[in-house]
């Protein structure tokens, strides 16, 4: 983990070029003064124009906003992705054997390989799945792992998205926009394709629709609706999958099998894709108050009329301090060795780690266990005095709260900055899809965190995103 | 694949959104117009007070305002948020419809719609007076017309073009009616002036804001006539803004959806209480009557049409 001098993903050290990057950097000598900037431009009226927007919560003028392109791609070479994709595969599947095992017997737990209460006293857990037999035994259909890079052969795995991960639209766009900007670029080289997305998605559904359900299942996307901040990508999915995109007010449940309200009366569906969190899927299960979800949906599931995609309750397994134990759960279910590392993590609730921790906090990131999107976390090395201070009183009154980790260098990729190119710390987010068998899309969604020396990469913190490729043989 | 009654709502109000937001562009234009040509003391303000009435703005902007003059109307009915039927509240209202129901309409018409919501919502008020109002009202005309020509070139002729389209008529007649219910309330304190200079110029302005100005003299070859406007803008079957095409329009629509759903529904039956008003008639016979309660009933059961249609295809 080197601290002073990140990796880069397009220069080594001596300043030669990478080879995977080599027609990247031809092409980008040959781009005139301004072309970039022209490029940027275009791309931003693209992104409004199409309405390809994300909201951020708590921001007062106009809550949606475009979310920053960075016209220069992000390479992956073949070899690299065969082994990241290869260690993906191992962790997907480990991670649903461990969801099926927790809602079954616990053999994990009996074994002892993960304290108890780690699991049974995690708000996480889902008691209500207890025994329930979903399709094909998959919990978690959708995953999006966060990847970072430090080295040339060095891959961390962040946390593994198991509950609603979002951003798939993008890596769609995003493509879709770059093959507009510079299909020159394209032309000298072999990028693997991501459209093939939503057909795969498509088909991972189908997969595992109900044993009644007929030859074509009905499949619907569940979205809170248009004021929420993924809108643009629910209603995207749906549309490039043909697929019926509802609301909560338009599906009902009658004797134990959900439907749809159209226009010539009720139609029963089969799949749920649902982008509504757990706690407000269902206000007779869950969350009482909920106005978003479908009431009586989830003992429809339960009976086995509707599948809903991904399972309640996956958030266990993607759970910040269960996250720790993956390589264990790789190991317990599959008896192999974890193909891609854990980023060390901090226990603030062992008092010696804790004291530790303390004590260098000022080299170290602290994240809410149950954080997400950049908010409650804080960078030791770029936060100020007192906000160590902040965070060293908030571990000590919570300290099951946090968990901590070293701060990665995030490897850097060149990035287009005010008409000039330079290199900022990106994040890899590939979308993997498990039904009948595991799909995982080559490439997936690069964050760029567009401030110089910044390692936070999320969207509602500044962070924009590149087209990634990954190139073929 | 079946389509939500929610979507179905959503296209039929997109529709009726965009169709309205171009007649109070209209609207506007004409109270503006009048009141440019108002000779007397306090005639300007009469106007555009005849003209809100007309659009049964009236009293919500006696809310807002004590004095009538162009800016506060204008402001009112082009920008005002708390007013929901002005060209703001229209065009946002539209574009929330269509984005609940992107995946039922083609990209062409979410480029139209969004592109046309995101430059109306940067216009500031007060950079829009006098000559600019007019050049903004044209605007406003013109995105209407982009958004239904990408509507005509894009999407396919199912249900979904169905509502759509019965949204948009069943608004158009609804504003045709109000703009020459408009010429009662004009005339109704100045009863005597029927036929003088000043009404004619007023038929003139009623004809502009149906957009019929030039075309009512293809069709008539005379001058102004009170029995000829009225007659062009209810009964003739070739003016697109006339009752009779409009609820044509709207019945052909119905049908359709009759056809694809193989049903006949209770809006059905609905529009034909609609075409009977307007069928089998003739002006001679709706002035005996009085053109102002015609008018009214012909708004009510256009209303019933929205209503019945809205219940036999499970809006909610």
């Amino acid at each position: 983990m080197g601290e002073n001098t990140p990796f880069d993903e397009m220069y080594n050290a001596d300043g030669s070029v990478r080879e995977p990057y080599r027609a990247l950097s031809e092409w980008l000598a040959e781009q005139p003064e301004k072309g970039l900037a022209l490029m940027q431009a275009d791309a931003e009226a693209i992104f409004r124009k199409l309405g390809i927007t994300f909201a951020v919560y708590g921001s007062e003028e106009g809550t949606e906003k475009v979310i920053p392109f960075d016209v220069i791609p992000r390479i992956i070479a073949a070899n690299e992705w065969r082994k990241l994709s290869r260690g993906i595969e191992q962790r997907v599947k480990a991670l649903n054997a461990f969801l099926y095992d927790i809602y079954h017997r616990q053999e994990i737990l009996k074994a002892g390989r993960i304290p108890e209460k780690l699991i049974l006293n995690n708000a996480a857990f889902c008691p209500q799945m207890m025994g329930l037999e979903p399709a094909r035994g998959v919990y978690a259909h959708i995953i999006g792992v966060d990847i970072v890079r430090v080295g040339p052969d060095e891959f961390y795995v962040l946390e593994d998205n198991l509950r609603t991960p979002s951003g798939v639209s993008y890596m769609l766009e995003d493509r879709e926009a770059m093959m507009m900007l510079a299909p020159d670029l394209f032309q000298r080289s072999k990028v693997a394709p991501v459209e093939t997305y939503p057909e795969n998605l498509r088909r991972t559904l189908e997969s595992v629709a109900p044993a009644g359900a007929g030859r074509n299942p009905v499949i619907a996307v569940l979205t809170p609706g248009i004021y929420n901040s993924a809108y643009f990508e629910h209603s995207f999915l749906a549309d490039q999958m043909g697929a019926q995109l509802c609301e909560g007010q338009d599906l009902f449940v009658d004797g134990g099998k959900v439907y749809m309200r159209t226009t010539t009366g009720p139609e029963r569906v089969d799949v749920i894709y649902r982008r509504i969190d757990d706690d407000y899927l269902d206000p007779l299960t869950f969350r009482p108050d909920s106005m978003l979800g479908v009431p009586g949906i989830f003992d429809a599931y339960r009976a086995g009329n509707v599948t809903l995609v991904n399972a309640p309750g996956t958030g266990i397994a993607d759970d910040k301090a269960v996250y720790t134990y993956v390589p264990e759960i790789i190991e317990f279910y599959l008896g192999e060795k974890a193909l891609l590392n854990n980023v060390p993590t901090y226990n603030c609730t062992d008092v010696d780690q804790r004291a530790w921790v303390l004590e260098n906090i000022a080299e170290l990131v602290v994240k809410e266990v149950h954080g997400s999107g950049g908010y409650g976390m804080m960078v030791g090395p770029t936060s100020t005095k007192a906000q160590h201070e902040e965070f060293r009183k908030k571990i000590i009154a919570r300290p099951d709260n946090y968990i901590v980790q070293p701060t990665l260098s995030l490897s850097t990729c060149p990035t287009h900055i005010n008409n000039d190119v330079a290199p900022r710390h990106v994040d890899l987010r590939p979308y993997v899809l498990v039904g009948d068998e595991v799909r995982i899309t080559p490439g997936g969604l690069t964050r760029v965190a567009l401030k110089k020396g910044s390692l936070v990469v999320n969207s509602s913190q500044g962070g924009g995103t590149k087209d990634t490729w990954v190139l073929e043989d | 694949m079946r389509m939500l009654g929610r979507t179905a709502q959503n296209l039929f109000w997109l529709s009726r959104y965009v169709e309205r937001a171009e007649n109070m562009a209209r609207l506007l234009e004409v109270g503006y117009r009048m009141s440019l040509t108002s000779r007397r003391e306090g005639g300007a303000s009469e106007h555009l007070v005849s003209m809100l009435k007309a659009a049964e703005m009236d009293e919500a902007f006696a809310e807002r305002h004590e004095v009538a003059d162009v800016d506060t109307v204008a402001y009112f009915m082009m920008f005002d948020p708390t007013n929901p039927s002005s060209v703001y509240s229209c065009l946002q209202a539209a574009r929330t419809n269509a984005r609940s129901v992107r995946t039922a309409i083609t990209t062409d018409m979410w480029e139209s719609m969004n592109g046309a919501w995101l430059e109306f919502s940067q216009i500031k008020p007060r950079d829009v007076r006098g000559a600019k109002l007019l050049g903004l009202l044209q605007w406003v005309r013109q995105r209407s017309h982009e958004f239904r020509g990408a509507l005509l070139g894009t999407i396919l002729r199912d249900d979904g073009f169905a509502f759509l389209q019965a949204g948009n008529f069943v608004e158009r007649a609804d504003n045709t009616a109000r703009i020459l219910d408009m010429k009662y309330y004009v005339l109704l304190p100045r009863s005597s002036l029927v036929g003088g200079e000043i009404d004619i110029q007023q038929w003139t302005l009623i004809l502009r804001a149906a957009s019929a100005h030039r075309s009512y003299g293809h069709v008539y070859h005379d001058r102004y006539k009170a029995h000829n406007i009225a007659d062009f803008l209810i009964l003739r079957t070739e003016m697109p803004r006339s009752l009779v095409y409009c609820a044509h329009f709207v019945r052909d629509n119905l049908n359709l959806l009759a056809k694809l759903y193989g049903r006949r529904e209770a809006c059905h039956d609905a529009m034909d209480d609609l075409l009977k008003l307007v069928e089998g008639t003739n002006m001679d016979q709706i002035f005996a009557r009085g053109l102002h309660d015609f008018l009214n009933d012909f708004i009510d059961g256009n209303n019933r049409v929205t209503d019945t249609l809205s219940a036999s295809y499970n809006f909610y």
